[in-house]
């Protein structure tokens, strides 16, 4: 385990992710695709912690990282729950308009 | 080449994440597809708890589990249809989404690889949980004040999207609309 492997992995995650919130319709699954992006993030910062500078401050951004993904989730949910209601869509091609 | 019981973990650790995150993708049904990015997730997090953060790791594995019984949930009530049993495959622009993928990973990888990184500053403290208890506590207090607004506007922000009629929708935007305007008339008058 060196620190360049611990970004390789996380870069496959983050390509992963980015695969999947270009390529699903359905708004659930791109959430997925971010989600799994937010990964490869926590990933990359808890190996640049551990391997660079494992000082209190580098944990406290990843703090912030996960606040930002549960932030998102929470949107992402509020949103899709919304377009569901407004206009019973599931997919986002379906949600080409913005206007309620 | 020795291989240390920590790589060994953190090895199995990569290889699960990068497999399930994929798998997120593959599989047929929605409800696997979750199964397999909480597995991802997971993973991530017993990586996370071989680097030395017990309480970052734990707290992705704790929460990650539940945002994903959330999502469960949340796929039941919406989809409109039995999501371990529906076969599925809903993609558009796949072939510019697998090249981007690719692309990604071969830019940030490339970073990885080439960039030449600094040896490590410092040493991590005994316990890093309490040393990081007391940076947001004290001198990083200041990250924790900005993130509860945050969190209370998200809160604030995913009721008003989510909830299907309020009071502004019964009584107009000035609250003064009478009779309120209630799909089915009737109730106390007011």
């Amino acid at each position: 385990m060196t620190l360049e492997t611990v970004l390789l992995v996380a870069s496959a995650l983050i390509a992963v992710g980015v695969y999947g919130a270009l390529s699903q319709q359905v708004v659930v699954m791109v959430m997925m695709g971010l989600e799994l992006m937010i990964n490869g993030v926590i990933l990359a910062a808890g190996g640049l912690w551990w391997f660079l500078a494992p000082d209190p401050s580098g944990q406290v951004l990843l703090l912030v990282v996960i606040a930002a993904m549960t932030v998102e989730m929470a949107m992402g949910f509020a949103v899709a729950t919304l377009l569901h209601r407004q206009a019973g869509h599931d997919m986002t091609d379906m949600a080409a308009e913005l206007h309620g | 080449m020795n291989l240390s019981l920590v790589d060994v973990g953190f090895w199995l650790c990569a290889v699960v994440s990068v497999v399930a995150g994929a798998l997120v993708f593959y599989v047929d049904s929605m409800a696997r597809a979750t199964y397999a990015l909480a597995v991802s997730f997971v993973a991530v997090g017993v990586a996370l708890l071989l680097m030395g953060q017990a309480y970052m790791g734990v707290i992705v594995i704790l929460m990650m589990v539940m945002e994903m019984a959330v999502m469960a949930v949340y796929m039941v009530m919406f989809m409109g249809m039995n999501p371990a049993l529906m076969p599925m495959s809903m993609v558009h622009s796949h072939r510019s989404s697998i090249a981007a993928g690719v692309g990604t990973f071969l830019l940030l990888g490339a970073g990885a690889v080439l960039v030449p990184w600094p040896t490590r500053r410092g040493a991590p403290t005994g316990d890093v949980t309490s040393a990081l208890g007391e940076a947001i506590m004290e001198s990083h207090m200041i990250v924790m004040i900005a993130m509860g607004p945050v969190m209370v506007a998200t809160i604030v922000a995913g009721v008003v999207l989510s909830s299907h009629r309020t009071r502004y929708d019964r009584l107009g935007d000035d609250l003064d609309r009478r009779p309120a305007d209630d799909p089915q008339p009737g109730g106390v008058g007011r």
